[in-house]
């Protein structure tokens, strides 16, 4: 599928706002803004923009925690979601969620699940209403590299298969969990998608995770499949963080020549030149200049909104 | 109508079935098994195999799946076969189930149920004879309901096939064969409202589940024996907990046991002693006995695995020694 200009503009800004947001999120964590954990998206954002472009609204997305590309991919104001990093009340959870734990149902974005392999079972969950239902929502559901070696993915994979669910997985490999590489913990290496197709029979693919059009490509390419009743389908994206597992690594178990080598590779940089002949320059330079203010408005926004009330606190534990 | 706990909790599932059509069941071997306690036998032909789901041995995914269905709207009703296995299933239970309404500011719900089947006694040994259901009771957000019989078992398990919450309904492998007279008409029983099975005044004693069954025999033996009238309450659900059935009964008598059949350390004998010693210290006239488990795995061999889990001879003996109760002589 062709995307005209200011499809293709649409598609940039989306990108940027994504590493403007992680930046800023940054920042206000040294300013002790931001607490708790916090998992910067950088450098994967060509697959979050790239796979939930490709969704119809009634889609459902399930994330993990590193969740904030998703989010914005999605369509949640940058706003709610830089208030929910600040604690505030007007976080898409009220400040309850916090980083790992972004949440909008208005736009079937399911969360962010904190514990590793945690939201794949969910997936199933939704999966299986989607089929019940007779209806056609699609369930994209975004893994590390880290729950590939969990118990429950597993469980996942075969039940998928089995009940031929409409669930899209992601595996974004962007090649460690947390500190360890996947060399030193997946028996198969980096290439996970080899082995899902024989044992589960579920249809996989790998991509370049840093260049948005082999993601759209193979995006839409698994979901027409998957709504023609066909099951599950699995994408490897490839893929490399930035920054460090959390705001608190420095990353050291990476060497530099490494790192680098992926930084030539940003996906922003890649759309960007994709697009050079078409002479959007000026284009680009408003993107940037309107992304630096949606951040700080976001920011303003964040710090002007309130903390949550303490009185607050006991509500929807359980529901009346 | 006379009813065992298996026949209530059956009619109950049926109800639940017929009422709601986003409502189905799935766990292991339900379907085409009829279920390892025999719970579901039929349901299969009845509902078909859309809403009766046979799955595979998974119950992290399973619960979860659970969880994700009921987010998006379903009724789900898990079976996990024993308590045992829940522990499988434990991240999904504690991580999501319990947490996503809160986490997510009320704007997610999880209406799922998940029956399990707890207690010892069976001679299954250490790995199948747990009771574990006070441990998610100490976890905010989830229900658990612990029936001692059909009525109690029909009437709670219809109020959570209401309920917009998750919900623990915990059955005990034992008992399922005993009977109670249950009415013909509709009724429901409201969560955090114990049953005063027995009213008296001299003993309370507190229990659920099996144990619930014993405190009633130990009350009919202590009456006859020592003459002494008991306050017999039974808890239905540990969460949430009527703690004032408990501290007005306290109060009254003075005196307190509780019968649990999970191990004495950390089980949930001492959250209700210190509910009791919080509210009626003043009221006590003596030391809160509890009868638990002793704190070993339940063994295989019939005669260890009966020196470990609460009987009532045990208990009648452990209280009238502690309450130096005298015995009546003709």
């Amino acid at each position: 599928m062709i995307l005209d200009d200011k499809k293709l503009l649409e598609v940039l800004k989306q990108m940027i706002v994504i590493r403007k947001f992680e930046q800023s999120a940054e920042r206000q964590y040294k300013r002790g803004k931001i607490a708790g954990f916090l998992h910067i998206y950088s450098g994967q954002e060509a697959i979050a923009v790239g796979a939930i472009g490709a969704l119809k609204k009634n889609d459902y997305i399930v994330s993990h925690y590193r969740d904030h590309g998703h989010a914005i991919a999605r369509g949640i104001h940058p706003n709610k979601i830089m208030a929910e990093l600040f604690g505030k009340i007007d976080g898409c959870n009220g400040g309850r969620g916090g980083s790992m734990h972004i949440m909008d149902t208005s736009k079937n974005f399911m969360g962010g699940y904190a514990i590793v392999a945690g939201q794949l079972p969910i997936a199933i969950g939704l999966g299986m209403a989607s089929k019940f239902k007779k209806n056609d929502d699609v369930i994209m559901c975004f893994f590390g590299d880290g729950a590939v070696n969990e118990g429950e993915f597993h469980e996942c994979m075969n039940l998928a298969s089995l009940w031929k669910l409409p669930v899209l997985f992601i595996l974004e490999n962007n090649l460690y969990g947390m500190g360890s590489s996947i060399y030193d913990t997946h028996a198969c290496g980096k290439d996970v998608y080899l082995s899902i197709e024989d044992p589960y029979k579920i249809p996989a693919a790998q991509v370049d995770g840093m260049d948005f059009f082999a993601v759209r490509e193979t995006v839409l390419e698994a979901i027409k499949k998957i709504k023609g009743g066909n099951g599950p389908f699995f994408i490897e994206a490839m893929t490399y963080r930035f920054r460090g597992h959390s705001i608190a690594d420095p990353s050291k178990y990476r060497d530099t020549a490494e790192v680098d080598s992926w930084i030539d590779k940003d996906p922003i940089l890649f759309l960007k030149k994709h697009i050079a002949a078409k002479n959007l320059d000026d284009d680009i330079v408003k993107i940037e200049n309107e992304t630096d203010e949606m951040i700080l408005q976001a920011e303003k926004f964040a710090e002007d909104s309130k903390f949550p009330l303490l009185d607050s606190r006991f509500k929807y534990v359980v529901n009346d | 109508m006379l009813l065992t706990i298996r026949e209530s909790i059956s009619i109950a599932l049926k109800e639940a079935l017929n009422n709601n059509k986003n409502c189905f069941m799935m766990g292991e071997d339900i379907a085409g098994y009829g279920g390892a306690y025999s719970i579901t036998k039929g349901f299969l032909e009845e509902f078909g195999k859309d809403r009766i789901i046979d799955t595979p041995i998974s119950e992290s995914a399973i619960v979860g799946a659970a969880c994700g269905a009921a987010m998006a709207g379903m009724k789900p009703i898990v079976e996990i076969m024993s308590i045992n296995f829940t522990l499988l299933a434990i991240d999904q239970i504690v991580n999501n189930i319990a947490k996503l309404s809160y986490l997510s500011n009320g704007q997610i719900k999880v209406p799922l149920i998940i029956r399990t089947v707890t207690g010892g006694g069976g001679q299954l040994s250490s790995t199948h004879s747990q009771s574990l259901e006070h441990w998610y009771a100490s976890i905010p957000g989830l229900t658990v309901v612990t029936p001692s019989n059909a009525y109690d078992a029909l009437g709670l398990f219809r109020t959570s096939v209401k309920s917009q919450n998750p919900i623990l309904f915990i059955e005990h492998g034992m008992i399922y064969r005993n009977k109670n007279e249950v009415p013909d008409d509709y009724y429901e029983i409201p969560f955090g409202r114990a049953n005063i099975s027995l009213v008296g005044e001299d003993i309370t004693i507190i229990s659920y589940s099996k144990m619930s069954c014993v405190a009633l025999e130990v009350s009919d033996i202590l009456k006859k024996e020592f003459n002494v009238s008991c306050d017999v309450i039974d808890l239905r659900t540990l969460s949430p907990l009527d703690s004032e059935s408990i501290i007005n009964s306290v109060k009254k008598t003075g005196k307190a046991v509780i019968i649990e059949e999970a191990h004495k350390t950390g089980g949930f004998a001492g959250e209700l002693i210190a509910i009791i010693q919080e509210a009626c210290f003043d009221y006590l006239d003596s030391p809160i006995i509890r009868i638990c488990s002793e704190d070993i795995p339940i063994p295989y061999s019939r005669k260890l695995e009966d020196s470990i889990i609460p009987n009532t001879n045990f208990a009648v003996s452990e209280i009238s020694q502690k309450f130096n109760l005298k015995k009546l002589t003709y």
